[in-house]
Parts: structure tokens; C-alpha cells; sequence
């Protein structure tokens, strides 16, 4: 029997013991007009051979497209040993190190993964992790109305340039609690906020969501905005890309007080893409605001013989100790892909991290500038960008990803679907991992398609 | 010692880097990082030999016994881990145009239709990312319904004293005030307390069945028939869903949403805090509510639905799709166990935990339901000795470790004083359930003849017991240059 | 028991009361802290918030326990024990003295739910 480890002796023993005659009979508490007999409507189990040759070739059909696609998600080198030891069992089967001493594994990476995360954005404080750049942002805006005690409403002016799956999320989960979300409009020319910030009165909004860069990889200038916000007794909450901060300048640098929760999708460290999960999501703040952070953290202490060792501390926040006055219902968060994001960041050291970001920089340079040299193609916008651009297209931009994809080559997102102002708009990606080989292809991809799609638009 | 004390000025891994690398001479000055983050800088050998040597300081289900009650702490097949990280499926950028994502695209609807027939329940969403996620989506989903029907006043959620931390954490996220039902002396909910409760600001309750008690709700039926009648709707915690696999079905006891642990039923790794994975079901009239994306079938190709196809749903709860990754595990899980199996899994945890239960209470030691029969899990309580040799649960667990097995989960539920539940699960044979048997026997023995020696351990972990009140007090989170 | 303070008022959910013309001193009981064990922090109200009886007042933690400390009476905070933000172990120390929690300035009549030393004692008693 797959997994278990019974032979029939040790079950008629155990039945004896028990002092009933067959397994069934262990389900009689059950009424018997819920009892079901089978679940014969599924199909019979297959072995292991038989289901890696499925999934090998669902894989397949999967696999094997050069990746230029970013919206949230990138593609980084990951180096092999990030995930060989990432999988060791002792990592990978063990749970939340509610019993300390026995975990002190993950407790102490989790301790080291805290120190890297919050230096990395310039704040005191990171937490363990929550599940995504998307539903961390979410946890960023209650935990923003529990700590600005100032505000006199729950509102909060989200940048109108962030991901529109994070706005999608925050409205899900936060709706339900009262909180009031408007929109801080972004320039058309641009694709950055407008520098002519609204007014607002002192204590009209409990925070300010900032994307850093934005959802067009546009770099906002974040010092004015910040200090704009801080003036009006605001909060500011950064969504930031953890690769792009080696090279821009950290949250916690942000204008004079620098930003006071920062968040994000914590996948582009050592995470493969994997249809969109499992990643982490990323939360940062600084001390003044630690009680009101959702999700758990890991406190440096010593043992009753003062040796040092690590443990799950401020835990009264946490839904098992406060129920219903927690700061947040999570519980299960991302340990695994945090345990990678650590060892990856440990690899790659700051000067390896922010080589990172800037070659996959100058990768997006290469692109756009041989793809707006195209007739008929310009940048969106013109703003200075980190590793990825808007590009206008003379034709819908799903013509160009449909040809694309038959060289095997994932373009870029198609922006019309997103919104109509943005038609024949694709975002494009391009990291570390694409030679100026792949480069070219693209290009001249772009080339061929164009030539293929505007001749049909004539004749 | 801390990776961060073993870093060296100058020291780099060149190999996993980059080699042309650069400035960003675009970016204007002021918008550049001016101070590198401080980061280790330490060697490929020196990162894996530390990463290395603190795994070896965890217990984890590969290691040990791992009897922790709610957790359902199953052996993590490895076949299953070695397909889902195939490369075309860790290369699979999550928009990636759904003609090209058909391989991932079935895996997901065929654990949709796997899920909907072992819950009883006509749809699935598999976004939700842990199990907690998945107790939002539901509340949240019994919330829209209600406020669709323009029914304002159902402002309170009933969740009974026995119940997870998670729920009331839940219904409030959701906007609702709680009300705790208490349990009666056999572990059922209190039926006259309950229907004291229940009115018309009545928007739902949350249940789990079995019970955190490790025992099965025997009056569900009356219990649905309670809420259904005042308009409340029922939420199912499928955190004991093992208990159950191919016994009985959430949706026939009238549940009509409920979520499911895929990292404690389906066996995906628990990953030292996860991830984990959530996925709701609900019934016909909870459909059109489930968060998207959902993946849907026209008989030829798979394709994601969004809010679109689905205007009523309560929305997107990821950037994405959830823990794509662990769809992907449960998938290839279930499918190894086919239908005999699934059922199998029930069957053998119920069995595991049953005799385990009857072997402690032959040995000594006191059930805290002795009349009932014990789901996948079960309660020991320890109050007699914290009584009488001042030996509390939380010494005995800490023993427990010396002895090489994991503690049970102690002090939850709330309910039970002094308490250990305790889960076995299908995958652990009867010599380890028997040796976890003369281990806690000799622990108890040790407890009567050297309370000390119990009150000051673990002895034999890299660590001794920690103190918590300096490390909430003075609280260090983050390594500083300057200790 | 013996050193349950006669003069103060108490309640079922292990506050005090101390009752000095229209001012209310208020803490958590010597039973109440021992419970709770080790604290270490303390959530005060704002100076100047309005209080009702049942109120949410203020948050008592300790390493492995959280308790909300509800408002035995209606009126006004007028000062809080700001001594408890660095040395919460005040309030394990000498609940009845100098781990107080807040002041209220009072409104209205006192409740008549507030127990006498020897109600509190005898509730005691019963757990």
C-alpha cells in the first residue's frame, strides 16, 4: 500500500488492542446516513513510473519558452545550491518551530533571513514572511491602520501605477474591514506619479502605497512623495522589487524619515517562477511599529545555561495566543522559500546581488533601445525604468506574442487587457540569464513579425 | 555562530554571478542605493557547510517521529517532490499565455474535480495560499452572499471555544463579531447554548469535524438544521480533513464552504513553516462567490477564469494563482493513492491513532475523552501529574525531544488543561507508534522518580531551554555590525 | 488571599478599582498578573479617551499570553502609568501599587457590578 507500512499481522494486533474487529468499525461515531462507501467516481492510483512519464510530458508542453515576461514575476539565475540544500528533508519536512530546541535550524536562518531582509530595505525590522508580494501588501495596509493612531479615517491613496493584481488583492482582502482605497493618479507621459501631488488635510489618510519601480518599471521619484506624505501625518508603504533595491536607493533612505512599512514579492530571490508560486511575501518596518506587524517573528536569545539560540517571540500578537485581537489570521506562511531567498542572498553577498540587478539593467537597455529603433515602435514612456519597459506597437500586442511564441520566445505581457488606454502596449522583462544572443533574437523576431502583420493589415 | 560571523570583507562567489555587470549610468544619482545592504560575504563551501550544519539542528518528519495533533504530519513522498520540480514546471512564468501552460492548466482542474468529489461540494478554487487564506475566502465568500441578498444584519460569526486560533482571527478579518459556543463534556458542541446564539444577525459558523477534540461532531446534522434555519450559512475547517478521506463528506453534512489543508492532507512538505496550500470548495449556492482565478474546461482546453466569467467572486488573494507548486504536489499525491488509497489514508490514521489511544490509557495515562472513539488524533492530559509531581505537559514534551521523537502539539485546545494531542498519521508503522509508547511510559516514570531531571530538559539538544521573556523583553531581530 | 486589599473594588474579570473622590485608579489583580506570569508589555489608553463600562481599556502581555483589560467604570482616562512602558514587570511586582494601569476621571454613578474584596475573594474561591 503506497505509504503505509502496515502488514496484516500488525493490524489484526492492533485491532486487538483496540478491541474491535475491523477498521470500519472505528468510524461508528459517524451517522450512518453520512457514511460514504467509496470514492469509486476517481480513478485507480498509478506508480511511480507510469506518473513520471505524465508529468514529464506535461512539463514539456509547459517548458522551453525564453522568458521576457516580468509583471511580478522574473527570472534570476539560481544558483544549485540554493535549492539542493533548500531540499534537505530537515528543512523541507519539518513545520513551524513551535518546539525551539528542536528547531533551531530554521529558527536561526529565519533570524538571518530577518537581519538580511531588513538591511537589504533599510528598515529595523523584517518579519518571517508572509504568502506573496500581493497579499503582503495587504497585511502593509491593515497594519498601517493599526499603527497611525493619527489618522482620523481608514483611508488609504494607493499609487494608481501599482500591479493591478496587488490592487486586486488588497481590495479582496481588506473591503470586508472599511477601509476606503483611492487612487493617486500616474502621469500618461510618464508612466510615473504625478509630481503635482493632491492636497490633502492632516490626518485624511492613514498611508500612502508607493511601487518602487512601478508596474511599467518606471522609477518614481520616492523622496518627494515620502516627505509629502510624512507631512500630511501619512504613513508610507513601499512596494519594492528586492533585486532592484541593491541598486536604487532603500526604502528606509526615502526622504527625511524614510518609509515606514515596506513590502513585497520576495520570488526574484533564489524562487523559481513555477506558475506563480510558492513565493514569499517580504514585510519590513521599523521598531516604533513592530507590535502592530503581521505574521511571525524570530528573536535572538540565550538558553538557561546562557548559550545563545533563537525562538518565535512577540508571539501574543498571533491568532493562537490573541484569536480573534491577532494582527492577522496567518498562520502556515512561506518558510520553505524563505530558507532558499536566504541562501540565495548568502551566495550572492550584496556585490553579487546588485551585480544582479545591474546587468539585468543593462540587458533591458540593449532591448528596448534595438526595439525602438524599429519603425513603428516607441517607448511608452520616458521615464528612467529598472529592467523593464512599456513598448507602444504599431499593431495589438497580442499579434506580436502570438508570433513570438512560435519562436518559442514568451514576449512580454499584453497591457490592453489591463486597461484600455494602454492598448497595443506590451511590458517587457529582460534579466541576467539573456545573452545578447537571446537579445538579438528577440529583436529580430520583432522585426519579422512586424513586417508579417503589418503587410496582412495592408493588403 | 551566525553566517554574518563568519563573512570576510571581500570575499565573493564570481560563479554565481554575472560577469558583465555594468553601472547604471541611466538611473539619476539620487535615486541609487549609496550604502551596499550588510550581507554575508562568505564562500560557496562556507554557505553550504552553514546551511548544512543548521538543518541538522531541526527535527523534521524525514528524522523523527513527528506526532504533532492538528498538523497531520504525513510522510512527504519524494517522488512527488522530484515531478513538481520538473524544469518545464519551475520555468512556467505564471501569465504565460494559457495555450502554453496547458500541462500545469490540467494538473489544476483535475485536483479541482478531485477535490469537489472528496468534499462533497460542486466547485473548487485552489487559489488560496495556506489554510488560513482559504478560512478568509470562505467567510468572506458567506459574507458577498449575504450582502448580494441585501441581507445587512448578519453581523456575527459563531465559532465554538474548541476552535483553531485561525477562525476568530478569520470572521473578524471578514468584518464579523464572534460568538464562542462552548463544548459539552463530551467534546460535542453545546446545542442549547448553540441555539441560544443563533438569530438573525446570524451570518455563519465555523466548524471543524472531527474536532480540534479529536472526536467526531456526532450531531452535525442537527447543527446544520440550527444555522440553515435562522439563513446562517456553515464553513468547514478542513484542518482534520484526513480523518475522514472517503468516510464522509463535508457537503453531505451541510457544509456549504469549506477549505482543505493541502500541505496536512495531501502530504506537500511542511517546509519549516511552509508553504502551505488552502483551496475552498463550496457548494452550488457559494459558487459564483469562490476567488478567482479558477481553471475551467471546455472539453478541449484548460483556461483561466477570472472576474470576468466569475463577476461575483470575492476576488484575487495572490498576484497570481496561490502556491501553484503545491497544486502541483497534491496533485501528483492524490493521484498516486488513486481512489483505494485515498480512502486508505482515513482508514490507517484512524487506526494509528485508535491503538496508540487505547496504548496509552492501558498504559496509565488519562484520556481526556476515554468514552469516545478517537478520530485521526486524540487527547492525553497531564493534570494529575502537574498536580501531584509538578510536572507539566510542556516538561514532558521537552523530554520527549531528549528521546529523539517530536513533541505532540501541547496546550491546544485550550480546552483541556495540561493537554497533548496527538496525531500518528497512515504513514507511521505499529514499531514506531510502540516506541513512542515505552518513551513516553519511561518519561512518566522519570517524572515520578526525578521531577527535576524532566523540569530542566531537553538535556541533549543544541540548545537548552530558551528564556522568552529576555527575547520578547529585549528584543533582538536583527543582527547589527556593531555586536 | 490574605493580601487582597480591603479598601479596593474588583471585578469578575480581575480588575481593580481604587476610588478616591471623582478619580478611579485601575489595575489587574495580584490573581490576574500571577496568571498571566512574566509581563512584558503593556498597551495603555490615550490620555483623554472616553471609557464605558466593558470597554477595551488596555492590553496586558506576557511571553506567552495576551489579556485585554476592560473598564470598570464610565468616564474619562486622565492619566496613565507611564512608569509600566519600560518596566512592565511592575504590574508582577506590586499589582496593587505601583503597577497600576490608568486613571479615569469618573462620570455618572459607579456600577453596581463591582465586587467587594470579600465578593472577589469568594469568586476566587470557586475556580
Amino acid at each position: 500500500m503506497p505509504f503505509i507500512p502496515h502488514t496484516e499481522d500488525d493490524v489484526k494486533a492492533m485491532l486487538n488492542t483496540i478491541g474491535v474487529n475491523r477498521i470500519d468499525d472505528l468510524f461508528d461515531e459517524i451517522p450512518g446516513h453520512l457514511r460514504i462507501r467509496d470514492l469509486n467516481a476517481l480513478d485507480s492510483g498509478l506508480n511511480e513510473m507510469t506518473m513520471s512519464r505524465d508529468m514529464k510530458e506535461r512539463a514539456e508542453r509547459d517548458g522551453g519558452l525564453a522568458c521576457f515576461l516580468g509583471a511580478g514575476a522574473y527570472e534570476h539565475h539560481i544558483p544549485a545550491a540554493v535549492w539542493q540544500i533548500a531540499s534537505r528533508g530537515e528543512f523541507l519536512t519539518a513545520y513551524t518551530p513551535y518546539q525551539a530546541e528542536a528547531s533551531q535550524g530554521t529558527l536561526q536562518l529565519l533570524y538571518e533571513y530577518q537581519t538580511m531582509m531588513a538591511h537589504l530595505m533599510g528598515l529595523e525590522v523584517s518579519n518571517a514572511s508572509l504568502y506573496d508580494g500581493a497579499s503582503a501588501l495587504a497585511e502593509a495596509v491593515l497594519m498601517a491602520v493599526r499603527a497611525n493612531t493619527a489618522a482620523k479615517e481608514p483611508r488609504i491613496l494607493i499609487a494608481g501605477n501599482l500591479h493591478p493584481h496587488y490592487r486586486q488583492t488588497i481590495e479582496a482582502l481588506v473591503r470586508p474591514q472599511g477601509i476606503h482605497l483611492e487612487t493617486l493618479p500616474y502621469n500618461d507621459k510618464t508612466g510615473c506619479l504625478e509630481p503635482q501631488l493632491p492636497k490633502i488635510e492632516n490626518g485624511d489618510m492613514v498611508a500612502v502605497v508607493i511601487a518602487q519601480p512601478n508596474f511599467f518599471g518606471g522609477i518614481e521619484e520616492v523622496d518627494n512623495i515620502t516627505d509629502w506624505a510624512h507631512q500630511h501625518q501619512a504613513l508610507v508603504i513601499a512596494v519594492v522589487n528586492p533585486i532592484a533595491m541593491a541598486l536604487l536607493k532603500e526604502p528606509g533612505a526615502w526622504g527625511q524619515r524614510g518609509a515606514d512599512i515596506v513590502c513585497g514579492e520576495g520570488q526574484p530571490l533564489g524562487v523559481p517562477l513555477a506558475s506563480g508560486g510558492p513565493y514569499f511575501g517580504f514585510l519590513c518596518t521599523k521598531m516604533d511599529y513592530v507590535r502592530q506587524m503581521p505574521g511571525r517573528l524570530i528573536g535572538r536569545t540565550i538558553d538557561q545555561d546562557g548559550k545563545t539560540g533563537f525562538s518565535l517571540t512577540l508571539q501574543a500578537r498571533e491568532q493562537h495566543i490573541r484569536r480573534a485581537k491577532a494582527t492577522s489570521n496567518i498562520c502556515t506562511n512561506q518558510g520553505l522559500a524563505v530558507t532558499a531567498a536566504t541562501i540565495y542572498m548568502s551566495l550572492l553577498g550584496a556585490s553579487g546581488l546588485a551585480d544582479v540587478a545591474k546587468a539585468s539593467h543593462a540587458n533591458s537597455k540593449v532591448l528596448c533601445t534595438a526595439l525602438t529603433a524599429l519603425p513603428g515602435i516607441r517607448l511608452r514612456f520616458n521615464s528612467p525604468y529598472f529592467h523593464e519597459f512599456v513598448i507602444e506597437c504599431p499593431c495589438p500586442a497580442d499579434s506580436l506574442i502570438q508570433a513570438l511564441l512560435k519562436k518559442n520566445i514568451l514576449a512580454g505581457l499584453d497591457l490592453s487587457v489591463l486597461s484600455p488606454e494602454l492598448n497595443h502596449c506590451l511590458l517587457i522583462c529582460v534579466t541576467e540569464t539573456k545573452t545578447s544572443d537571446d537579445i538579438h533574437t528577440y529583436a529580430n523576431a520583432v522585426q519579422h513579425a512586424l513586417q508579417h502583420i503589418l503587410t496582412a493589415v495592408e493588403d | 555562530m551566525l553566517i554574518f560571523e563568519i563573512s570576510a570583507k571581500g570575499r565573493r562567489n564570481h560563479l554565481q554571478s554575472p560577469r558583465h555587470a555594468p553601472e547604471a549610468s541611466d538611473i539619476p544619482a539620487h535615486l541609487l542605493r549609496k550604502n551596499a545592504p550588510l550581507f554575508p560575504e562568505v564562500s560557496e563551501l562556507q554557505v553550504v557547510r552553514h546551511y548544512t550544519q543548521l538543518s541538522r539542528k531541526n527535527f523534521s518528519i524525514d528524522t523523527q517521529f513527528y506526532p504533532l495533533g492538528s498538523c497531520t504530519m504525513k510522510y512527504n513522498p519524494r517522488g512527488v517532490h522530484q515531478l513538481a520540480s520538473l524544469e518545464g514546471f519551475l520555468q512556467h512564468h505564471p501569465l504565460t499565455p494559457a495555450s502554453h501552460s496547458q500541462g500545469y492548466l490540467q494538473s489544476a482542474y483535475e485536483l479541482q474535480q478531485i477535490l469537489s468529489h472528496i468534499t462533497g461540494l460542486s466547485a473548487v478554487s485552489l487559489t488560496p495560499m495556506a489554510g488560513a487564506q482559504g478560512e478568509f475566502a470562505g467567510v468572506a465568500m458567506i459574507r458577498a452572499y449575504h450582502l448580494a441578498r441585501g441581507d445587512t444584519a448578519r453581523t456575527e460569526f459563531l465559532v465554538p471555544d474548541a476552535a483553531h486560533g485561525t477562525n476568530p482571527a478569520t470572521a473578524v478579518m471578514c468584518g464579523f463579531r464572534i460568538k464562542e459556543i462552548p463544548t459539552d463534556k463530551h467534546g460535542d458542541v453545546d446545542l442549547d447554548a448553540l441555539r441560544a446564539a443563533v438569530g438573525p444577525h446570524t451570518a455563519g459558523i465555523m466548524l471543524t469535524n472531527p474536532s480540534t477534540l479529536g472526536v467526531f461532531e456526532r450531531r452535525i446534522s442537527d447543527i446544520a438544521q440550527i444555522i440553515h434555519e435562522v439563513g446562517g450559512l456553515l464553513y468547514y475547517d478542513g484542518a482534520n480533513l484526513n480523518a475522514i478521506l472517503g468516510k464522509c463528506r463535508p457537503g453531505d453534512m451541510g457544509f456549504d464552504v469549506m477549505h482543505i489543508n493541502l500541505h496536512k492532507t495531501f502530504a506537500t512538505p511542511h517546509g519549516g513553516g511552509g508553504p502551505g496550500s488552502g483551496p475552498v470548495a463550496a457548494n452550488e449556492r457559494l459558487k459564483p462567490f469562490l476567488p478567482t482565478p479558477i481553471v475551467g474546461y471546455d472539453g478541449k482546453h484548460y483556461k483561466w477564469l477570472t472576474e470576468k466569467e466569475c463577476p461575483q467572486s470575492i476576488g484575487r488573494l495572490s498576484a497570481f494563482m496561490g502556491n501553484a507548486g503545491i497544486i502541483l504536489r497534491a496533485n501528483i499525491y492524490a493521484r498516486f493513492l488513486g481512489r483505494e488509497g485515498l480512502c486508505r489514508v482515513s482508514e490507517y490514521a484512524t487506526l494509528n491513532a485508535n491503538y496508540l489511544m487505547a496504548r496509552l490509557q492501558q498504559a496509565g495515562f488519562t484520556l481526556a475523552f476515554p468514552d469516545r472513539r478517537a478520530s485521526h488524533e486524540f487527547i492525553i492530559t497531564f493534570k494529575k501529574e502537574a498536580k501531584t509531581l509538578g510536572v507539566t505537559a510542556k516538561d514532558i514534551a521537552k523530554r520527549l525531544l531528549d528521546y529523539g521523537v517530536h513533541a505532540p502539539t501541547t496546550y491546544f485546545p485550550l480546552l483541556v488543561p495540561e493537554c497533548f494531542l496527538i496525531e500518528p498519521t497512515e504513514t507511521e508503522s505499529k514499531e514506531e507508534l510502540d516506541n513512542f509508547v515505552n518513551i513516553l511510559i519511561m518519561v512518566l516514570k522519570e517524572a515520578q522518580d526525578s521531577p527535576e531531571l524532566i523540569k530542566q530538559a531537553p538535556h541533549n539538544l543544541p540548545v537548552r531551554r530558551l528564556d522568552d521573556l529576555k527575547a520578547a523583553k529585549e528584543l533582538d531581530l536583527t543582527w547589527r555590525d556593531s555586536q | 488571599m490574605n493580601t487582597l486589599p480591603q479598601e479596593l473594588r474588583y471585578t469578575t474579570t480581575h480588575e481593580w478599582v481604587r476610588i478616591e473622590n471623582d478619580t478611579a485608579t485601575i489595575g489587574i489583580t495580584e490573581h490576574a498578573q500571577s496568571l498571566l506570569g512574566d509581563l512584558v508589555y503593556v498597551d495603555l489608553p490615550p490620555v483623554k479617551k472616553g471609557l464605558a463600562v466593558g470597554d477595551d481599556a488596555a492590553v496586558v502581555e506576557s511571553v506567552k499570553a495576551a489579556a485585554d483589560v476592560y473598564s470598570p467604570v464610565d468616564g474619562e482616562v486622565i492619566e496613565v502609568n507611564a512608569a509600566l512602558n519600560d518596566k512592565p514587570e511592575l504590574i508582577n511586582q506590586d499589582p496593587y501599587g505601583a503597577g497600576w494601569l490608568f486613571k479615569v476621571k469618573l462620570v455618572g454613578e459607579l456600577p453596581l457590578s463591582l465586587l467587594s474584596a470579600a465578593d472577589y475573594e469568594a469568586m476566587l474561591n470557586e475556580e
